[in-house]
């Protein structure tokens, strides 16, 4: 295949007699499909998270809608919960989890002075299975019966001997997602571990850098158990094994405890990114050094190791041993404290510097302190004997809400705002922002503040209709999650603007006060970049 | 161009107070059903863990108001556009360590009383007396350990409510046909489990909600202080009528519970009597049929639908089904006894035989089904006995 050969070699830029073609762009849908280049494949990463967080965000619009008021009105219970379901997983695994993965493969190489990640090939394979993975999960939704509809969670029994057939496509695809991601993490630590441009030490490499590799190695630990988790599933369920049902001598409550030891350090894969972000943006639009780098660093890593001993705090109400009980919720509430140490090292940044609110400083500020309300509801739901009110009611929806948009999905914001100016050369357009940015905000707190109230009032989570005393909170609450999905197509509408090259040029610099080895290069950053490693001092 | 910015991040400030405080106002007005706040409950547990609640909100706005008060006074005091210099520090040891020991600090002063309260919980020893209560999909069973009554207990929120053709009453979705009756200034230990999938009994009242896993007994307790109505909602997803098995208990004095529950025995006795009778009586056509119906929408229309066209893929259809059409001691036996390994359930210890005749009765000659069988109590003794 001769002409396969030739999209590629440009792409492989490894042929140092070949000096002509490196800043020759392919052109077509090839360029897209062949591509091993960093910028191309993170590119992909974020339109494909884009377009599934409009999807899951779609989905998440059915489920406001049917409970803008009490009644059933638009679907029916089992389609509510297939749209619980999929909005959850949609937007785990394919919004915010490939959203980071794509600004990884956009900056980790400018930020270390790599020409590229270090497995180009795999790289393009971990990007192009996951568009299949998500058109099964979808597809699934079509088939007799629906999808699946036993929540993001999947507890078994629910999600095996009480499951339609679609459950077998739900598994292949929650496969195919955590091959991508293992891939993925695989590519990260091997190019920080590898392609560090010489003087680039542990302790240079920008927070960005450091938190994505301690977020890979929790990739790494845990998506197998996701893997081993789902497929216990499909065996129970297709095969006659009895892993999770008593009658065969297995345990339903053992399901969650395997899904748990996955899914807590999942929350903090998913947060980690962002604590990298915020620490990049905030010391640059405060022109003032990163206040406790080092300890930025060592409160990341105990953060990601104190992830694997806290799972059980999703499970007081299962029934434990209170001692079990005891021991999760202290280990809980001590994330609190290197957690605590991040937000305190933002405003120490802040403090005595010279601030300006550019967008992606006033995402990264929104950022603090909307987190940090999740972070302190997460708090008290670790204190046992409050968290079995709380549990699974609507004050759990908001916590994990206010950590995942207004938290991971918001620095993801802060980010493109960041460094788009860098990919494309041009400034954004800074009208449309600001109504992105203030809709957003608004929209987004009307959206999720109010579920504390009915959550603590009694309203369970997963439900398609409830009591009357519930009413008038959810009704701005769905106003406010169609205004927040709303102001989403103005991000649209300005990330088409910016792909089309149109605005302001910029400098390399682009900011004021940012430094760092990305910001060296030209803006738009060269299609090859760093194939001779620079010197850092 | 910036002004308007700053302006706008001054009042951001404001938010999160600004958000709390119906909170703040709703804490006066404990003991009502807040729709804003936890209520303070009916035991005394209830009230511990309220009070652990209120504390750790305080706890947490005071933490916010200081961090988030000098995050918003730095973006106003050092702003570049006020002319601020940036200054030159970037680590200070002792500033470090004190924000690390003191939120450690807080956390023990938060540990103590919640692990108190928590031990407090989870004593379920010396009990008074025993309740078994079982999930299914979509009802809670309740069997009192040491007396001869047990029941079901069914939303009693008329289907057309939910689909807004009736106005919505009061209580809509949280009513049921049989309410647990407890008594008061007792302590009652809950038995947990389920018949299916998870399910989860939450009181809000008792600060109690534990999961009813299936194979698996869990335990809690409350021993309420007022005499009243409690009610609660299941707690964990359990497929699709998750939103719709409500609980409710009522909370008798001790003698009126007596008196209630010995009543109860006396209807059980009598309803057995009465099944004994039954079974050398032939009821008609109609009076299958109506009651047939009756019995069909409360307890199988969940599923296979009111039309008996089920949910494809999901929940079969009996209308024109095989199982409805031809063999018929096959399909009094899977009402009976379920079918393991799918979400039908045994409904042998839930109906009685004349109820289990009339609905199979309806369901081999509804939806144009017109096979023209009459089943009667003694047929499904029959099948019930293995005779």
């Amino acid at each position: 295949m001769s002409k396969a050969t030739e999209i590629v070699t440009p792409g492989t830029a490894a042929h140092s007699d070949d000096h002509e073609h490196h800043d020759h762009i392919p052109k077509g849908i090839t360029r897209w499909l062949f591509t091993t280049n960093h910028k191309d494949i993170g590119t992909l990463y974020l339109w494909f998270a884009f377009i599934m967080f409009l999807v899951g965000g779609a989905m998440a619009m059915v489920i406001r809608a049917e409970l803008f008021q009490p009644g059933l009105q638009i679907v029916e219970p089992n389609f509510f919960n297939q749209m619980t379901t999929v909005h959850g997983l949609i937007m785990v695994f394919g919004a915010v989890m490939p959203a980071f993965t794509g600004l990884a493969n956009w900056l980790i190489p400018m930020m270390i002075g790599a020409p590229d990640m270090a497995l180009p090939r795999m790289n393009n394979w971990s990007f192009w299975i996951l568009p299949g993975a998500f058109l099964i999960l979808l597809s699934s939704l079509f088939m007799e019966g629906g999808g699946p509809a036993f929540g993001w969670t999947f507890y078994a029994p629910l999600s095996t001997t009480y499951s339609g057939d679609s459950t077998a496509l739900f598994v292949f695809s929650v496969h195919i997602m955590g091959i991508s991601s293992i891939m993925g993490a695989i590519n990260v630590i091997v190019t920080i571990f590898n392609m560090r441009a010489p003087g680039m030490t542990w302790m240079k490499m920008p927070l960005f850098v450091w938190t994505w590799l301690i977020t890979a190695f929790l990739l790494i630990a845990v998506m197998p158990v996701l893997a081993g988790a789902v497929t216990m599933v499909l065996t129970d369920k297709f095969f006659g094994t009895s892993f999770f049902d008593a009658a065969g001598g297995g345990d339903p409550v053992m399901f969650q405890h395997i899904f748990w030891f996955f899914g807590h350090p999942e929350v903090y894969i998913m947060i980690l990114p962002a604590f990298g972000i915020i620490s990049q943006i905030v010391p640059t639009f405060s022109r003032k050094q990163l206040f406790g780098y080092a300890s930025m660093v060592y409160a990341t890593a105990s953060i990601a190791l104190l992830s694997f001993v806290v799972w059980a705090h999703h499970m007081f109400t299962t029934g434990m041993p209170v001692y079990m009980e005891m021991f999760f919720m202290f280990a809980t509430m001590l994330i609190s404290v290197p957690t605590g140490v991040k937000v305190f090292n933002w405003v120490a940044t802040m403090w005595r510097g010279s601030l300006s609110f550019e967008m992606p400083m006033m995402f990264a500020i929104a950022f603090i302190v909307l987190f940090t309300i999740g972070g302190l509801s997460g708090l008290m739901l670790a204190i046992t004997p409050v968290d079995f009110q709380y549990h699974d009611t609507y004050f759990v929806v908001a916590h994990f809400h206010y950590v995942l948009v207004t938290g991971a999905v918001f620095s993801i914001m802060a980010a493109v705002y960041y460094w788009l100016p860098k990919w494309t050369g041009k400034m954004y357009d800074n009208t449309l922002a600001k109504w992105h940015f203030w809709c957003s905000l608004v929209s987004v707190n009307v959206l999720f503040f109010p579920m504390h109230f009915v959550g603590l009032a009694g309203m369970p989570r997963r439900i398609p209709d409830y009591a009357l005393q519930f009413a008038d909170f959810n009704k701005w609450i769905s106003l406010g999650g169609f205004a927040f999905g709303l102001s989403q197509l103005i991000f649209l509408a300005l990330l088409i603007k910016a792909c089309r090259k149109q605005g302001e040029p910029v400098s390399s610099q682009v900011w004021e006060g940012a430094e760092g080895l990305e910001w060296e290069i030209p803006s738009p950053a060269p299609y090859h970049t760093f194939e001779t490693p620079p010197v850092v001092k | 161009m910036k002004q308007p910015t700053i302006r706008a991040a001054k009042w951001l400030s404001t938010l999160p107070l600004l958000l709390c405080s119906p909170l703040l106002h709703a804490e006066a007005a404990t003991g009502e059903a807040s729709s804003l706040n936890l209520r303070r409950g009916a035991t005394d547990i209830s009230g511990q863990v309220y009070d652990l609640h209120m504390l750790m909100f305080f706890i947490c706005v005071g933490i916010a108001v200081v961090v988030f008060g000098v995050m918003f006074a730095s973006m106003y005091l050092h702003r570049k556009s006020r002319g601020a210099k940036p200054a030159n520090f970037h680590e200070n040891v002792k500033v470090e360590i004190a924000w690390t020991v003191v939120p450690f600090l807080i956390l023990i002063f938060m540990a103590v009383p919640a692990a108190n309260t928590l031990i407090a919980m989870e004593d379920t020893s010396e009990a008074d007396m025993t309740v078994l209560v079982t999930g299914s999909q979509w009802k809670w069973h309740y069997k009192y350990m040491d007396k001869d009554v047990e029941f079901y207990s069914l939303l009693a929120t008329q289907r057309e409510q939910i689909a807004n053709k009736f106005e919505k009453t009061e209580n809509y979705l949280l009513e049921v046909d049989r309410p647990l009756v407890i008594p008061t200034g007792q302590k009652v230990r809950f038995l947990i489990t389920s018949d299916d999938v998870i399910h989860s009994w939450w009181v809000p009242d008792f600060a109690v909600k534990k999961d009813a896993n299936p194979g698996f007994i869990n335990e809690a307790w409350a021993n309420v202080n007022e005499p009243g109505v409690y009610r609660g909602q299941c707690a964990e997803l359990c497929g699709k009528d998750h939103g719709y098995m409500p609980i409710v208990v009522i909370a008798k004095e001790p003698a009126e519970f007596e008196a209630w529950i010995g009543e109860q025995e006396s209807i059980a006795r009598q309803a057995k009597e009465e099944e004994q009778r039954l079974l050398s009586m032939n009821m008609s056509m109609d009076e299958l049929m109506t009651e047939g119906e009756r019995v069909y929408n409360a307890t199988c229309a969940a599923c296979h639908m009111p039309n008996g066209e089920g949910l494809p893929g999901v929940f079969p259809a009996l209308k024109g089904s095989k199982m409805a059409l031809e063999d018929q001691p096959a399909h009094i036996d899977i009402v009976l006894h379920g079918k393991g390994g799918t979400a039908m359930q045994a409904f042998g210890k839930m109906l009685s035989l004349k109820e289990i005749a009339a609905v199979v009765t309806y369901e081999r000659n509804a939806w144009g089904n017109n096979t023209g069988d009459m089943v009667q109590a003694k047929d499904v003794n029959a099948v019930a006995t293995g005779n």
